[in-house]
């Protein structure tokens, strides 16, 4: 146990807590705390490996009653969003309204595909278009964001704090007056109308960088420290030993700008109709009206469920690395 | 526990000495090479668009014509004449200080309880608390709920039960909308700071409940204040960031749920009033000012926040 720690119990205020008499002598408490620690092993072992501390019944029933409720709330609109795609016109239409579909049918999608084959640009190219917009602008900015936030959260060096600075405070300023000189800068950058413009801005996004730093931060610096003297550079530091450190920090970093990049119907920049993401073509289909409800259902589906795959296989991927990760000191 | 000591040195400003400035500069060549391709887009596409924003608010700019100087003009007219940014900055604040605090203290309760259950449930439930967040605008559906005719599905389950006879506006009556907005709001801020928290409660040593349990913590609520706050200090103030532009900046399901205008400006939030002005009535000066103005606000309120969060778990 470090000096620390037991500083910390020192200043616990709990009367309940089990404080060491004054007069125990050094092998006495050493004893003492070598028995506690059994006991709990033992607790541990009884109870399938998994240690649980005691907490109160009524306490766990109102938080999980708390969380069901919550839960129901939570999930609703997807319910309905799967329903809704599923439901024939008629039902779409009932009342009084049902949240669950009665006659569930695929109609919906074959509308969609229909009006999609109608399209004088072929939706592959679409679909091409939205994969490199949504999959450059994530890759690209967890990679140099998290570049930028090694140093930031472990090197010293002049201008540090200054930088630092500057990417939170920009998080709090309204992208909405920012957009009018940013199309002024990718016009002159000569990048309007390609997908640079939606994707070199992207990469700069503030929140990746603040989210990496502040969990690379966490990490012990004796794991650089051995890695240096091992004759790595910084940058096989930051590759090999930062980055698989803190995989569940680049894992949601991906969730969130998969997210928005997916969102992105790159309306201010991209005129070409060549050059414009699925999400663009998807919304000009079901903005025909009563009668593509249907169809307008069967989008809304989809433009959820693509995020919704990419987020559970981040999800699940995060969920393995704590079990595998054991590199703290 | 190691954060805590840590931010200490990260905070003492190296010795500036012109030469040994540049001696530093040279000698941190690594750092610098690998935060260049981020902070070089980063001042182009960020910075400089920021600082081009607050220039344009001590002008007069409908996008037309060259910008104008016409000094503190817009500020003196948008806190002395301006009646909808008033309302509008009460909406805001109140948005600010009822979902603001609320969001982030579910954020974490919610997160903190997923985190006891298996991988795979855990990963489910993820989604199930995080879906309102996933897919762009899911807050259309609260069209869909709160319709003011018989096809909503509010007014068709409580017509229903028979506990109103007619169909309400809710978006359309002026004593409904900012209720209504916050709870939309709230449902929707398990977003940013929630998965940060997730992530976060992963990185936690596992070692450290065990020594504290030896060390005496009792219970599952001793064990969160002494154990798991303070080793996920980083998170916590990363999602508080994200809590406060998040509810400032709310905009976009007021304008999607109540309209921008709404009713008698009953929803009308900083963020909309400077869309109104953006995009509708071109003044981007004016709107560049309200910018400026929440800036101001969010930077301040920030400061205070991460005053409060240094204190956790002592």
């Amino acid at each position: 146990m470090t000096e620390k720690a037991e500083k910390k119990t020192a200043k616990i205020p709990f009367p309940a807590f089990r404080r060491e008499p004054a007069e125990m002598t050094p092998e006495e408490e050493e004893a003492a705390r070598q028995k506690r620690l059994e006991k709990i092993h033992r607790k541990m072992k009884r109870r399938g490996g998994k240690k649980k501390l005691n907490r109160s019944t009524a306490g766990n029933a109102v938080l999980f009653i708390l969380m069901g409720i919550c839960g129901v709330f939570m999930v609703l609109p997807l319910v309905m969003i799967i329903n809704n795609a599923l439901k024939p016109l008629d039902e779409i239409y009932q009342f009084p309204p049902r949240i669950f579909v009665r006659n569930p049918t695929l109609t919906n999608f074959s509308d969609l595909f229909v009006l999609m084959n109608e399209s004088w640009v072929p939706f592959s190219r679409y679909i091409l278009n939205t994969i490199i917009i949504t999959l450059g602008g994530m890759a690209g900015h967890v990679i140099i964001a998290s570049m930028a936030a090694y140093p930031l959260a472990k090197h010293k060096f002049p201008g540090k704090k200054l930088l630092f600075s500057l990417v939170v405070l920009s998080l709090m300023f309204s992208w909405t007056v920012t957009q009018i000189p940013q199309y002024l800068i990718i016009s002159w950058l000569g990048i309007n109308n390609t997908y640079g413009a939606l994707v070199l801005p992207a990469w700069s996004f503030g929140m990746g960088l603040y989210l990496m730093k502040q969990f690379m931060e966490q990490l012990p610096d004796s794991l650089m420290e051995s890695a240096r003297l091992q004759g790595a550079n910084e940058w096989q530091i930051f590759w090999r030993i930062i980055m698989p450190n803190v995989k569940p920090a680049w894992l949601t970093l991906a969730i969130f700008q998969f997210q928005q990049m997916w969102g992105n119907t790159g309306g201010m920049f991209l005129r070409n109709e060549e050059l414009k993401p699925l999400q663009y073509a998807l919304q000009q289909i079901t903005s025909g009206g009563v009668s593509r409800a249907g169809a307008g259902a069967a989008v809304t589906f989809i433009i959820a469920a693509i995020p919704i795959i990419f987020f559970l296989i981040c999800q699940s991927s995060i969920m393995e690395t704590m079990t595998t990760s054991g590199m703290k000191d | 526990m190691s954060v805590a000591v840590r931010t200490k040195p990260a905070r003492q400003k190296p010795a500036v000495h012109n030469d040994s400035l540049l001696h530093q500069i040279r000698k941190n060549k690594a750092s610098y090479l690998l935060m260049a391709p981020y902070f070089i887009l980063f001042f182009l596409f960020t910075v400089l668009p920021v600082g081009m924003s607050i220039y344009l608010s001590f002008n007069y700019f409908n996008m037309l014509e060259a910008p104008r100087w016409i000094g503190w003009a817009n500020y003196v007219k948008l806190l002395l004449e301006d009646d909808i940014f008033i309302i509008s900055l009460r909406n805001t604040l109140l948005f600010a200080v009822i979902t603001g605090p609320v969001s982030y203290l579910l954020c974490l309760l919610f997160a903190w309880i997923i985190n006891e259950f298996t991988p795979k449930v855990r990963s489910l439930l993820t989604l199930v608390f995080y879906a309102p967040s996933i897919c762009g605008n899911a807050y259309m559906i609260w069209n869909l709920i709160l319709t003011g005719d018989r096809y909503g599905y509010l007014n068709g389950i409580l017509l229903r039960l028979g506990l109103i006879n007619e169909p309400i506006l809710w978006m359309q009556t002026e004593r409904y909308i900012m209720p209504v907005l916050i709870v939309v709001q709230l449902w929707l801020s398990l977003g940013t700071g929630f998965l940060a928290f997730i992530a976060g409660l992963q990185t936690v040593d596992k070692g450290m409940y065990e020594a504290a349990a030896i060390d005496g913590v009792k219970n599952r609520w001793q064990e969160l204040w002494f154990v798991t706050l303070p080793a996920m200090r980083a998170q916590l103030m990363f999602g508080a960031v994200m809590q406060i532009t998040q509810s400032f900046a709310v905009a976009d399901i007021s304008i999607a749920l109540a309209g921008n205008p709404s009713v008698n400006y009953a929803g009308a939030t900083v963020v909309t009033h400077l869309l109104d002005y953006g995009s509708t009535r071109l003044d981007m000066g004016y709107a560049s000012a309200i910018a400026t103005i929440l800036f101001l606000l969010m930077v301040g309120t920030n400061k205070l926040v991460q005053h409060v969060l240094r204190r956790v778990g002592e």
